[in-house]
């Protein structure tokens, strides 16, 4: 399924996202203007650490945000099928979005521990869910889910069908998690940190059922992680995400090879190395600002080896100041075109590379012509 | 009536926890994994399996009371004919089977009364108390003799045979009125818990005002307005102690509905009522379970002294609380008839006090051992 520049056809597109929890605190705007695309056999992940609005993304885009959490504008298109016009997500009253989720976009979580209902049996669930979409029978439903049992790794399925999830270890759970998830074939699958509460051995194993199934079913896959490692393995496309924006987009291999927001550089750089490894690991200091008090300006200056270098730095050049943290005035290398309290854009600096820094290479030319993702 | 020390020995106890007598009952088979674990912890406690024991004790004694006690035999020839119309009466005691069987020959009550109709040497098994609760012998307020093991009361019936039938009401009230406790509580706390603001709001203030009501008063009152009837009783009984049930209904939905395994099921794509009555409840059935064991023995008590004051089982009916009344009017003439169903009362609310208590404890997680 591939149009004419080779691609394959888009599955589902995030248009400017904003997703806000209105709490006592204040508007937490945990989701910023998100745009991105997943396609057809293809595997984006949304990398970023804790708290930086990848779980909120991946909740709205089923529409299962808690309460106080709302989605506030933007488009989510699922391209059911390829030839027809996208649906909207956001605009399909919910009964529509009852069949749309768990038939056409599937989640697993993060816990396998906790996210199997403890009473009943693992065959029982997921042949609920069998029944729920295609309506069979409940012996047809038990059939198909032994043998989606089967399909993602299970030995002697219809006895292990009958056993209870605290009778499974986790790694056997998260399988039985991904054998509910794939039982009614749906055409995008989003998976939540889904190898996060698993040892590394079992980790390798789940991604490479997961690469394994996508390609016999031309599935898109949304990875959800914060291990770069689990990118690496899975990946076709990665967005990094930041305090709710994503700063940079691109393909893996751009990614690895040329990080350019000074965020992934961090990441990239606190990732430990076999070859060659000298001294402590560096890491990102400080940690991800509380979302109901995001610093001004760019959200990631407080942190930013850029800004921080600079402060340091004679104050004598003309450079506009865009933020500041307590008493010490932060700036960027060379100043922002924007007004004080204005973000970086993400824009393409090279082909196929997005980026939300002023300070990146090629910014201000992708600026100047306009071109912006 | 059978003592505990008895049953201790021979504790003839279901496989199963008691899992509830009333409410959903089909969701047995799902919840087995987890009901056998708790079976194991409650298997543990001494006293439980007594109350237990008993309760089941009660319940057989209940079911079977046409054959243990009654003024028709068992099995008996009568002008040629083999019948066993106290077999035919436990039978129509079974709600549906009743009216299929009614129609049946051989299943129609007896036509004839054995006593009377059936000759002196006649082939007959009788019950083990030959005596209907109803039926009046020449010698009244007799203390217990051999033919009269707990004595008669004033108008001459065999006081065991109405103990035995008195066993009925109040397994029935029991099971009656926190059935339909159950079932209200949990539709009316569930989507309170599950779906918190107003609905939250307005459940919780009728629960609040409905736990206002002295229940005891109502239901006198109620009776005195209408008939004084066993099924008024259970329901107003019922009709008043749901809130228990629904307030713990309630927190466990909203303990549980933010668990992942609920947004595993809603992503999933299950609504609410699917999540609320398929995954949900069989996860907080718990305390209601413990709830609806100490309701049982709170219902028996209020029966019993609501037929005590003659609200309840009408005379001469038999029941725990009427046979009591009874024997309280002439405790002077007649002492021993004050015993048995103050024995019989007592021993059943303990038995199942300690049943919830015993419960409580095999559910609750904080005591949870690698059952």
């Amino acid at each position: 399924m591939t149009d004419a520049n080779g691609d394959n056809a888009p599955l589902l597109e995030v248009h400017d996202l904003h997703t806000r929890f209105h709490t006592e605190e204040g508007v937490v705007p945990a989701v910023d203007g998100v745009t991105w695309s997943a396609r057809r056999g293809e595997t984006l992940a949304i990398v970023g650490e804790s708290g930086c609005g990848k779980s909120v993304t991946a909740l709205s885009i089923m529409r299962l945000i808690p309460p106080p959490g709302r989605i506030v504008s933007g488009r989510v298109l699922l391209y059911e099928n390829p030839d027809k016009p996208p649906t909207d997500v956001l605009a399909l009253p919910e009964r529509r979005m009852r069949g749309i989720r768990g038939n056409q976009i599937a989640m697993i979580f993060q816990e396998p521990m906790s996210s199997l209902n403890p009473v009943f049996s693992i065959g029982d669930q997921i042949a609920e869910a069998v029944a729920l979409h295609q309506g069979l029978r409940s012996t047809d439903a038990m059939d198909a889910a032994i043998d989606m049992l089967e399909r993602v790794g299970i030995a002697a399925a219809r006895q292990r069908s009958r056993e209870y999830p605290h009778q499974m270890s986790g790694g056997m759970r998260q399988r039985v998690m991904i054998a509910m998830a794939l039982c009614c074939d749906p055409s995008l699958l989003i998976a939540d940190e889904p190898t996060t509460a698993l040892d590394v051995t079992v980790q390798a194993q789940i991604l490479d059922l997961l690469r394994d199934l996508q390609n016999k079913r031309d599935m898109g896959i949304v990875i959800i992680t914060h291990d770069l490692g689990v990118v690496a393995q899975i990946a076709d496309h990665v967005c990094v995400m930041y305090a709710g924006r994503i700063v940079e987009r691109t393909d893996v291999k751009e990614l690895f090879k040329n990080p350019m927001h000074p965020y992934t550089i961090g990441l990239l750089e606190s990732l430990p190395r076999t070859v060659a490894h000298s001294g402590r690991l560096k890491c990102i200091p400080g940690s991800v600002p509380n979302p109901a008090q995001f610093p001004e300006g760019c959200r990631f200056h407080p942190r930013c080896p850029l800004t921080r270098r600079l402060a340091d730095e004679s104050p004598a050049r003309p450079r506009e100041e865009f933020g500041s943290s307590g008493d010490v005035l932060l700036r960027c290398v060379r100043g922002t075109p924007n007004a004080r309290g204005g973000q970086p854009d993400l824009l393409e600096v090279r082909p196929g590379h997005f980026v939300a820094c002023w300070e990146s290479e090629g910014y201000d030319a992708a600026a100047g012509s306009g071109r912006s993702s | 009536m059978a003592s505990p020390e008895s049953d201790a020995a021979a504790t003839p106890v279901a496989p199963h926890p008691p899992v509830a007598p009333t409410g959903p009952a089909d969701r047995s088979r799902a919840g087995v994994g987890y009901a056998r674990r708790v079976w194991r912890r409650f298997r543990r406690n001494r006293r439980g399996l007594i109350g237990l024991g008993v309760i089941v004790l009660l319940c057989v004694l209940a079911f079977l009371s046409p054959i243990i006690a009654g003024r028709y035999p068992i099995v008996c020839r009568h002008e040629g004919r083999l019948h066993a119309p106290a077999v035919v009466n436990v039978l129509h005691q079974i709600p549906f089977v009743a009216r299929l069987v009614q129609q049946s020959k051989p299943f129609r009550f007896a036509g004839f009364d054995a006593k009377a109709a059936l000759p002196e040497d006649a082939f007959a098994i009788w019950p083990l108390i030959p005596y209907g609760p109803l039926e009046t012998t020449q010698q009244s307020q007799q203390s217990p003799s051999r033919e009269h093991w707990l004595g008669t009361d004033e108008v001459g019936r065999d006081i065991a045979s109405r103990m035995v039938h008195g066993a009925v009401v109040s397994v029935k009230v029991g099971v009656v009125s926190m059935g339909i406790a159950a079932l209200l509580g949990i539709v009316i706390g569930g989507p309170a818990g599950y779906f918190g603001g107003w609905t939250d709001a307005v459940v919780s203030r009728l629960i609040e005002i409905v736990m206002c009501f002295p229940v005891f008063f109502l239901i006198l009152s109620v009776m005195v307005w209408l008939e004084p009837d066993i099924l008024n009783v259970m329901v107003v009984i019922g009709l008043t102690r749901w809130t228990t049930v629904a307030r713990y209904t309630r927190g466990e939905f909203m303990r549980l509905k933010s668990c992942d395994f609920v947004s595993a099921a809603r992503a999933a794509g299950a609504g609410p009522v699917r999540i609320m009555f398929r995954h949900l409840l069989p996860n907080s059935l718990a305390p209601v379970l413990v709830t609806v064991s100490f309701g049982m023995a709170q219902a028996i008590l209020i029966e019993a002294g609501l037929s005590w004051l003659g609200f309840g089982v009408q005379w001469p009916e038999p029941s725990w609380g009427n046979i009591l009344r009874s024997g309280f009017d002439q405790i002077r003439v007649a002492p021993y008839m004050v015993y048995p169903p103050c024995v019989a009362i007592f021993v059943a609310v303990l038995s199942y006090n300690l049943v919830g208590d015993a419960l409580r404890d095999a559910v609750d997680p904080r005591i949870h051992d690698q059952a």
